[in-house]
């Protein structure tokens, strides 16, 4: 993305904030005139001490009670200012953040799967930081430095309009060399940004895999690793801070040439009758305030450069292309439902490789569908695609004699309660958790529900029951977390069930009980069910053997059975005769 | 935040001459106005155009040696700052990796990702701006109130008393600011928690129609995050317009005495310009201070939160112990208790000999993994002792005894890069064919063929793996490793019943490794030489699975309810 088209966008983001922007505005312009006003007011009361005895009291305490008030009201009027643009900046970084996030609730998972957490996290995160630090100096500083140097021309243009004009003309210069040097450091910013995402992504995946590094004893190899990532992250950083910072000297530089251009121009042209030493003295004090918010300004430029680069990196998760949208003119299927028929669909992540080809099923209302076959062959693709987590590729899948592309997303999951082998909760409370898919249930339910996923006894044992805050590292068991989840399903009693090894962590005497509250739940159910349980599978109305993404065998057990293919096999191997 | 300090010792040169410098640039900087009064005397008022090319001259003179010095005190300014981020990223990054398991449960991985990455950044900025500027400023500071007593030292007292008031109402700013911005960085971290929830359970999310509650959990986290943002901003939003309020006064005082005394012929008018000069040169370096103070305060807070992580001691110390035994391993008297609360394994022993096969089995929350969690040392006992090879635990150092066991934890966790270098992870020496035989064993050759080779990718976390193609390779990883101990933590659940029947005759025949088999299916462990049954994390019953059938009703439960229908033929 371009810098001038994340410009335009984050302008977007401003709108809103219009009034405030124009407040902001008109109270630097108090500010800067009063400012400049004090010196002078200082200068009238000098003025009036002439010498012993000729001091005009009067008038001197007058100019002070003047200033005072003048001190008075600047202060509070660039404490509002002050404010002002925290509040514009921190909405902006609200809005962006609010819609970043809502972003990734429409990103379709196939962004999700393919991306690392940790850079998307950075991005919403410190990107977003750094930003918003870039956009409140730009704010506080660009106005009133504006005003300064249109203020202070203009008392200059009314003392000597020619050495006026060459301070102007020359001035500029700063700017030519602010402009250089950003141009210069512009990739070593981006060089950095990408080094940093770099590091922040192996952070990211060692800290998650922090236990199984300790137990490889492998510490140092990894550390060593990040000190290579790290050292180049150092080098990055040190020329873009260091080539970027040199902004600041070059442009003061620049300005003392003027200060003493104005000098010599004031100088001779004093000589030559034209401009009185008074004149030249208040000329070159105005001539350097005139050039001090230059500096401000070229400082300003590269925090925004660097703001540009991170807000560009938000931009474009916020610009991700989302899931393709709901149909409009979307139909609805009531919560009495079950059919489902998939008619030769086809579809693969990878397009170069193919992987279901030509599926057909037909499954109707309360049937049991057990999924089988070796680990890896393509079991969890296919519920993938019942949830509408991917699209098919080529053919249809209808529920209810629907294709479920013409159904809202919601309308088509909320029909199903999905447990999976691998749990995630929220970080909240067991209460919360449980709760997930039916924020206002009652108490009742949710003890309910905990009882028939035999989750409430050991809920009752932890800390605070029901209100222990649970989350990432909640010291819970992989069974414990699995029980939650189907808790957390018991609650909905949703019309439709996917199992994906729903109860692979959960120990055998609980799993038997659960599978009875399972069973009880599937009455009349449709449910998709991935087990490695002879004895679930073997009750199933519809077997689907699966093999390297391909259904190879379909039927139920008895069909299988005496088929006496790839099933029996399987079906033999797990009854362990050894 | 103090003890990071030390992260700067490496940069004493660059620190010093950093802002060495600068005081040498500011100084050149105090010339100028001296330069152009002998441009007014001498030149003007002498009308000697010859001495006004030549001051001028002196001038961008000066104004050339001021760029160089300041272009060196920002290299080494900007050296000492990345330089001391570094030092404190690798530092920190290690020390996190050799956190003990409980502790870094406790603090969360999303904070520690924080702490590496946004903290470190804000405190690096911190450094830089600090060593550039906050020398400069008491030196003009201090300059000016000098030169002030130089001009009169009556009329200068009023410096003595508006310079300690500054400082006062600089420091009650910074110090006042900072526990506001730590309140400021827990929400962040807050909404840095829900972001990383919501990409990791995407799913489920989904699957619960649940977007739009986690909108509004995040939204309500981020209003709360802005507001307390607001309010930390209107605090430090002061230091401008109070300093101003203050200098101003000042100079309104100077003003009034000034007045006074010029009437009385104590002090000339001249005089009165300087001191005012040099009360508002005060100001100047003040507003520049000012813009300082909340990447200060910001740093100052961050660099707080980093020492707090790196100051986290684990207590994983080696200890000496005339602990001796027989067995390869042997708990005596065991009990584990994890932060508080109940004891979570109580008064354990047995005894394994070598190339032995144990099974541990039990309810989920039984114990099971804590037991085996003893082994490698990922958590030390609260009682009695756990011996591996003859020694006590404690007596090994971590990477010793990490070296003698090798764990396929519960959850599969991969590492981007190859199918070797994640198979090799424990054993970089590894052949090919060492790395092929314990995919063979581990029942992965075929992830290897369907991913084309040892050398094809592995997305980050294993991404780009199914959860048994994960599973598999990660006891592939652990049995190259060629540990004396092989400790399998439920590290099953994805496999279908042939590839872990397969898998489970193909372990037991590496030779001389004692394994464990922890395992929620009794048909995992019935083949083990011994099996330790646990209930509510004491011992149920060890045996074989023949003599714990007769004797261990907890064992017989568990092995009835996974056959009650008949699925065994005996």
């Amino acid at each position: 993305m371009s810098n001038a088209a994340v410009i335009r966008k984050l302008l977007k983001y401003l709108k809103g904030s219009r009034r405030y922007l124009f407040l902001s505005l008109i109270l630097a312009g108090v500010t800067t005139a009063l400012t400049l006003l004090v010196p002078i007011l200082t200068g009238l009361a000098v003025d009036g001490m002439l010498g012993e005895n000729a001091v005009n009291m009067d008038s001197v305490v007058k100019v002070i009670v003047i200033i005072t008030v003048a001190t008075v009201v600047t202060a509070l009027v660039q404490w509002i200012m002050n404010i002002i643009n925290n509040r514009v900046t921190y909405t902006v970084v609200r809005r962006v953040r609010d819609e970043a996030f809502n972003k990734i609730q429409s990103l379709p998972l196939s962004y999700i799967d393919t991306h690392r957490t940790g850079d998307i996290v950075n991005r919403v995160i410190s990107d977003v930081d750094q930003f918003a630090e870039g956009l409140l100096l730009g704010l506080s500083q660009s106005f009133s430095s504006v005003l300064t140097i249109i203020g202070t021309l203009a008392f200059m243009l009314f003392i000597d309009w020619k050495i006026a004009l060459l301070v102007l003309v020359v001035t500029p210069l700063s700017f030519v060399v602010a402009a250089f040097i950003a141009k210069k450091t512009y990739s070593m910013f981006k060089l950095r940004t990408e080094t940093q995402a770099e590091a922040t992504a192996y952070i990211d995946e060692m800290i998650a895999g922090k236990n199984v590094v300790a137990a490889f004893g492998k510490e140092d190899e990894v550390a060593a690793c990040f000190d290579e990532i790290n050292t180049r992250l150092n080098l990055a950083t040190l020329d873009a801070v260091f080539y970027s910072s040199i902004t600041n000297p070059a442009t003061r530089f620049v300005n003392s040439v003027v200060y003493a251009l104005v000098g010599l121009a004031g100088a001779l042209s004093s000589v030559a009758g034209g401009i009185t030493v008074g004149a030249l003295s208040s000329f070159l004090s105005y001539a350097n305030q005139y050039t001090k918010p230059f500096n401000e300004i070229s400082g300003v430029v590269t925090e925004l450069q660097n703001a540009i680069i991170c807000a560009g990196r938000v931009l474009e998760v916020i610009e991700a292309e989302s899931e393709k949208a709901d149909n409009e003119n979307a139909e609805r299927v009531g919560s009495e439902r079950g059919d489902v028929k998939l008619c030769n669909v086809s579809f693969s992540y990878d397009k170069a490789k193919k992987l279901i080809e030509e599926l057909n099923l037909d499954v109707k209302k309360g049937q049991r569908v057990a999924i089988v076959g070796p680990t890896g062959c393509g079991k969890t693709t296919l519920i993938n695609l019942l949830m509408r987590f991917y699209d098919v590729d080529e053919g249809e899948i209808c529920l209810e004699n629907i294709n479920v592309e013409d159904l809202t997303r919601q309308n088509l999951r909320e029909g199903f309660g999905m447990v999976l082998q691998e749990t995630w909760l929220k970080s909240g409370t067991v209460k919360e958790n449980i709760a997930f898919g039916k924020p206002d249930a009652t108490d009742e339910e949710i003890i309910e529900a905990a009882k028939k996923a035999h989750a409430h006894g050991f809920i009752k044992r932890l800390p605070k029951g029901y209100d222990t805050v649970i989350g990432d590292n909640s010291g819970l068991s992989q069974g414990q977390k699995q029980l939650l989840c189907i808790a957390r399903l018991m609650l909905v009693k949703p019309p439709m069930l996917i199992l994906d090894e729903a109860t692979s962590s959960i120990d055998t005497r609980t799993e038997i009980r659960i599978q009875k509250a399972f069973a009880t739940l599937m009455e009349g159910r449709t449910s998709f069910i991935v087990a490695h349980r002879l004895s679930t599978i073997r009750e199933a109305d519809v077997i689907l053997v699966m093999r390297d993404g391909k259904i190879v065998e379909q039927g139920n057990h008895k069909t299988l059975m005496a088929k006496g293919g790839f099933y029996k096999e399987l079906y033999n191997a797990g009854l362990n005769k050894e | 935040m103090k003890k990071l300090f030390v992260y700067l010792k490496n940069y004493k040169k660059e620190c010093v001459l950093g802002p060495a410098f600068k005081l040498l640039e500011a100084l050149f900087e105090l010339f100028v106005p001296l330069v152009m009064a002998s441009v007014i005397d001498k030149g003007i008022n002498g009308g000697n155009t010859a001495h006004i090319w030549q001051m001028i001259g002196v001038m961008v003179l000066l104004g050339v040696i001021g760029l160089v010095c300041s272009i060196t005190a920002q290299y080494f300014c900007a050296v000492a700052a990345v330089g001391f981020s570094g030092k404190i990223r690798t530092k920190l990054f290690a020390h996190i990796g050799r956190l003990s398991f409980k502790n870094s449960d406790n603090i969360g991985q999303a904070t520690l990702i924080a702490r590496l990455t946004s903290d470190i950044n804000q405190l690096q900025n911190g450094v830089n701006l600090v060593l550039r500027l906050f020398l400069r400023s008491p030196f003009i500071v201090f300059g000016a109130a000098i030169m002030a007593f130089t001009v009169d030292v009556k009329a200068a007292l009023v410096f003595l008393f508006t310079i300690p008031l500054l400082a006062l109402i600089v420091f009650a700013i910074i110090l006042g600011g900072a526990p506001l911005y730590k309140k400021v960085q827990s929400k962040l971290d807050a909404i840095l928690n829900i972001t990383r929830e919501n990409l990791t359970g995407a799913r489920v999310i989904r699957a619960f129609t649940a977007e739009k509650a986690e909108i509004a959990r995040f939204e309500e986290n981020n209003r709360q995050l802005m507001a307390r943002a607001l309010f930390a901003g209107k605090i430090t939003a002061l230091m401008n317009p109070a300093t101003y309020v203050v200098v101003n006064l000042s100079i309104v005082y100077i003003l009034y005495t000034g007045a006074i005394n010029v009437n009385m012929g104590t002090l000339s008018q001249g005089e009165v310009v300087a001191l005012v000069n040099y009360m508002s040169q005060i100001l100047i370096e003040l507003v520049k201070l000012a813009n300082l103070i909340i990447t200060v305060t910001k740093a100052v807070a961050c660099g707080n939160r980093i020492s707090d992580v790196l100051d986290i001691k684990d207590g994983m110390e080696t200890e000496k112990s005339d602990d001796t035994s027989d067995a390869m391993v042997e708990f005596r008297n065991v009990s584990l208790c994890y932060s508080g609360g109940e004891n979570s394994l109580s008064d354990i022993s047995f005894k394994v000999k070598k190339g032995q096969s144990v099974g541990v089995i039990g309810v989920t929350g039984s114990g099971k993994s804590s037991l085996i969690n003893l082994i490698p040392r990922f958590y030390d006992a609260t009682e009695g002792a756990v011996l591996v090879d003859g020694r006590n635990v404690k007596s090994y150092t971590l990477s010793e005894i990490r070296s003698k066991v090798s764990v396929v934890p519960q959850k599969a966790q991969l590492f981007k890069g190859t199918i070797r270098s994640n198979v090799a992870f424990g054993n970089s020496d590894a052949t090919d064919e060492e790395i092929m035989e314990a995919i063979r064993i581990a029942q992965a050759e075929d992830v290897v063929n369907a991913k084309g080779g040892l050398d094809s990718e592995v997305g980050q976390m294993g991404k780009n793996l199914s959860g048994g193609q994960r599973q598999r390779l990660t006891i592939a990883r652990a049995i190259a490793k060629k540990a004396d101990i092989l400790i399998l933590d439920d590290s099953a659940s994805a496999l279908d019943y042939k590839t872990d029947y397969n898998l489970r005759k193909s372990i037991a025949e590496i030779k001389d490794a004692t394994v464990f088999i922890v395992s929620q299916r009794a048909s995992s462990v019935m083949n083990c030489d011994m099996i330790i049954t646990l209930e509510d994390g004491a011992v149920a019953g060890i045996g074989t699975h023949k003599e714990l059938l007769e004797s261990c009703p907890v064992y017989e439960e568990i092995y009835y309810s996974q056959y009650e229908r008949g699925d065994f033929n005996e």
